[in-house]
């Protein structure tokens, strides 16, 4: 708890943080959003808003060309769809084929509303589910929408020949997940993503042998080209020559994945980055919700400083592992100092802590409750390994359904873990530690997944829409997905139905000619400062910087301190930075450079959001907001908004505007996983 | 030729890569390139030829998967791009592989628009088929086939994908078009021919079986033979 005499004090002594701390001075009421939720009752808000939106008819469809920035579920399943309806997509990626995209590595599921198990499960339900799982900060019309689109996907996907798992009889197989007590997740072994993204990665290459799509690897996104106010291209780095190239479209989309790796560490890709994001902010488009950020609870732990990623042990290992530290404080000793080996544990001396608080979910409970409840045993002194580690044990699995049954479910999970840990999770417990994983918020989107900026689109992590506090797993292939085949499509036509007679954009402009200007203006800053730190090393402070302030418990006072640390850090960017090579050549550094430049701005963004949010709810943890045990208190009346923020200028304080958040189809309630 | 100390046993290969470019960029010297994305044995970015195998010495994973616990202390290790005439070098370890993309956008795919899909569990498909059908589609298309064969042949990418969707009912209505097509696309690109040599198969990281290349041939041949 925030020694308020301490706090003031250091308040005090910093100029910047009297400046930041002061939340009521970035409250401007004359600011508002307009989320253009559709009239009706939640469920058939979609089908009003298809039924009376604005159409473009196929000869017209052929003059109008879209930009997707991103290759990942929602950029290529957004791109392919495009293409297939009629229009012109130009598609971008950073890797060099649009196959490698993130959502690649997601390995649990999916998740849809089919009841295919006949245990009650709904449209409905996923709804409620979803809702209450992100504790009730997210837009209850999206998400409506969002379960009610999850069956096609499994259609669509099937037809694609993504070879889900299936059961004896040939009909599909489900597995459970976190936050729910059905069984509604579809899974291709633990490569559901992988399967996923290649089929939506098949149907765009079918357009781009089409000639609908053309797909441009190796180039990242620098900028974003706003011509009277509209969004109408890019500009992009080519990450091979180094040239900045320029492209025109008439709406640009933005599937650019999360900003997990402001922390560094984390389970996202090496490449993985938050720039586009913030290229949108500064051009005008809101950032919300970005204190949002997933810790998922079951990673390897980080074995050393030279690190260089997490690795993800999928949550569906949840449903048979069983999570436990030592009871007594004095066994967990003798296990860190490699004296007791986890198997010497009797069962009665171990505490299956989650089992214990969470009776009705157990080791499902969802993934910020599971983060949050290790970290607690680690800091009361029961971790182990490293002492930050907790055990996930299929010892019961294998002696309840034999170690076949285990390997068939979880074989490559298994093997990936002794690869990493050299330990075999069938003699012994897996050792786990919670890691950014996921993050919540985002660009600010409308019901249509128009941003701030008209024609300008943000699908899939990039956007904060569907997924509140915190997102239930295998729930994020399913809004990437459901955003790219089943949403954009519909409510880009709505866009572009008053665009059909503007004709292609020169890329001339001049708009591009600033636009270009800047980039390059900027690239050369970086050139110039000469100093002495490579992009990582000081990536990496910044990554310790927000673990340790702003990762899984946050208080007034690390908040505070974030935002001067974060501030001392850039500085050191600005002053000490080393990019080896030249600007207009293949430059690994210069990538990275640019890519550290962007997290620097959203993880002040992301401080300043989490001091806002004086609430714990979802994976956001305030200390100073909890219950007598130790839950999250959110605090429905201050707090029950979306904080979308607006760019300034650099040195400038950000806007806070509030989109109130209005729950009319679900009570809102405290989430209960123990009863 | 680089020397390194102090690398830990439980660094990864690539970990190990990235001490050394920061010890370069310390030196103000440009770092070496090489392609890494996922790091966790799935993306199918990270090549690189180690001690005269793909992906390094041992079988059934990624570069990104190696660990330096599998070498001994005071190691030469050598470090080469992939070989392959289809994969011309870019910079360093970095290598072109959009030959592969070229072959998929030839027919890999199932020609179907989005929207229109029956019910996911209108046909069943045995559990026996989806799962061989699985273990084709489980490749990672990173071209360690390729860079293996000391023909250069592309037989295994081209199988994995032709066997998924010749397997399962909706690849049924193209299954021959779609072998033609891909077929003839690889040969095209440079690719060389298949001599059943499996150093395809034995350097795999996901294991993807010879199996795959038979069906090929057989879908290949009754494609043709229906022309």
């Amino acid at each position: 708890m925030t020694d308020p005499k301490q706090l003031k004090d250091m308040i005090d002594s910093s100029p910047i943080m009297k400046d930041y701390a002061d939340i009521e001075s970035y409250k401007l009421p004359e600011f508002q959003v307009d989320s253009k939720i559709p009239e009706g009752p939640v469920a058939e808000k979609w089908t009003n808003y298809k039924a009376h939106q604005k159409l473009v008819n196929p000869a017209n469809k052929r003059n109008l060309d879209i930009i997707v920035v991103g290759t990942g579920l929602a950029g290529a399943s957004a791109a392919s769809t495009l293409g297939e309806m009629g229009f012109n997509v130009l598609n971008f990626c950073i890797q060099d084929s649009p196959r490698r995209a993130h959502s690649i590595a997601a390995q649990g599921g999916i998740n849809a509303a089919k009841n295919y198990q006949n245990d009650g499960d709904s449209v409905y339900r996923l709804f409620y589910d979803t809702v209450k799982g992100g504790d009730f900060r997210s837009r209850e019309a999206n998400v409506y929408r969002l379960a009610e689109v999850s069956n096609n996907i499994i259609d669509q996907c099937v037809e694609q020949g993504v070879p889900f798992a299936r059961e004896y009889g040939g009909l599909l197989a489900n597995r459970s997940f976190g936050g729910a007590q059905v069984s509604r997740t579809f899974y291709a072994k633990g490569q559901t993503g992988q399967q996923l993204l290649l089929g939506a990665y098949a149907s765009l290459n079918r357009q781009i042998n089409k000639g609908k799509v053309k797909s441009f690897v190796r180039r990242e996104m620098l900028d974003v080209v706003i011509i009277d106010g509209r969004a109408r291209g890019i500009i992009v780095r080519n990450l091979i020559t180094g040239e900045i190239e320029r492209y025109a479209a008439h709406a640009v989309v933005l599937a650019t994945g999360g900003y997990g790796r402001t922390f560094f560490l984390s389970t996202n890709a090496m490449g993985c980055n938050g720039s586009a994001a913030v290229q949108a902010f500064k051009k005008g488009a809101y950032l919300a919700n970005l204190c949002f950020t997933q810790i998922h609870p079951t990673c390897i732990p980080v074995h050393g400083e030279d690190q260089s990623k997490l690795t993800l042990m999928s949550e569906s290992l949840r449903n048979d592992g069983r999570i436990w530290v030592p009871k007594k404080k004095e066994d967990a000793e003798a296990i860190r100092a490699g004296k007791l080996k986890p198997t010497d544990i009797p069962d009665e001396d171990r505490d299956f802590y989650l089992e214990r608080r969470y009776p009705a979910f157990g080791n499902l409970c969802p993934r910020d409750i599971a983060s949050r409840a290790a970290k607690e045993r680690c800091d009361a002194g029961f971790g182990v390994g490293t002492g930050n580690a907790v055990y996930l044990d299929f010892k019961y699995a294998i002696e309840r359904d034999g170690r076949k049954a285990v390997a068939d479910r979880y074989g490559n999970l298994f093997d990936m873990y002794q690869m990493i840990s050299d330990d075999n999770p069938y003699e012994t417990p897996m050792m786990i530690f919670p890691a950014s994983h996921y993050t919540m918020g985002g660009i600010w989107v409308d019901y249509e997944l128009q941003t701030s900026v008209k024609g300008l689109f943000a699908i899939g992590e990039c956007n904060f829409s569907d997924h509140g506090a915190n997102r239930l797993g295998a729930s994020a292939l399913m809004q990437g997905l459901a955003d790219g085949y089943f949403v954009l499509p519909y409510t880009m036509q709505n866009y572009l139905s008053d665009q059909i007679k503007v004709p292609h954009f020169s890329t001339d402009a001049p708009e591009f000619d600033k636009a270009e200007a800047d980039v390059r203006a900027r690239i050369q800053r970086l050139m110039d400062i000469k100093g002495t730190k490579s992009p990582d090393e000081i990536h990496k402070r910044l990554g310790h910087v927000m673990w340790n302030l702003v990762g899984m418990g946050r208080t007034l006072q690390s908040l505070v301190k974030a935002v001067d640390e974060i501030e001392e850090v850039r500085k050191e960017f600005y002053s000490d930075l080393r990019v080896t090579g030249r600007p207009d050549d293949l430059n690994t550094e210069l990538e990275k450079a640019l890519r550290l430049e962007d997290f620097l701005v959203i993880a002040k963004m992301m401080a300043i959001d989490a001091l806002n949010r004086n609430e714990s709810c979802g994976a956001h943890f305030r200390e100073e907001y909890q219950t007598p045990d130790g839950e999250a208190a959110r605090r429905d009346d201050l707090y029950m908004y979306v904080a979308c923020w607006k760019y300034n200028g650099d040195n400038a304080k950000p806007t806070l505007i509030k989109e109130p958040l209005n729950y009319e189809a679900i009570k809102v309630q405290t989430r209960n996983y123990k009863s | 030729m680089y020397h390194l100390d102090n690398v830990s046993t439980g660094s990864s290969f690539l970990e190990m890569l990235d001490m050394l470019n920061q010890r370069l960029v310390e030196q103000n010297e440009e770092p070496v390139v090489f392609d890494s994305d996922c790091r966790e044995g799935i993306c199918g970015m990270c090549s690189l030829y180690i001690n005269g195998h793909p992906h390094g010495p041992v079988q059934g994973i990624t570069t990104c998967q190696l660990h330096m616990r599998k070498f001994n202390d005071g190691d030469t290790i050598t470090i080469e791009p992939w070989r392959s005439a289809a994969f011309p070098v870019i910079r360093d370890l970095m290598v072109d592989r959009a030959a592969f993309d070229k072959i998929q956008q030839a027919g890999g795919y199932v020609s179907f628009n989005c929207g229109g899909a029956p019910d996911a569990n209108a046909t069943p498909i045995p559990k026996e088929i989806a799962d061989v059908a699985m273990d084709s589609a489980t490749c990672i298309g990173c071209g360690a086939c390729v860079a293996a064969c000391k023909n250069g042949s592309a037989m295994l990418f081209v199988s994995a994908k032709v066997s998924q969707f010749a397997l399962l009912p909706q690849g049924q209505v193209e299954r021959k078009a779609r072998a033609r097509a891909m077929v003839k696309k690889m040969d095209e690109l440079g690719f060389g021919n298949c001599t059943n040599t499996g150093a395809c198969a034995a350097e795999c990281p996901k294991s993807i079986p010879l199996s795959n290349i038979a069906r090929l041939n057989r879908e290949f041949i009754k494609a043709k033979c229906a022309e």
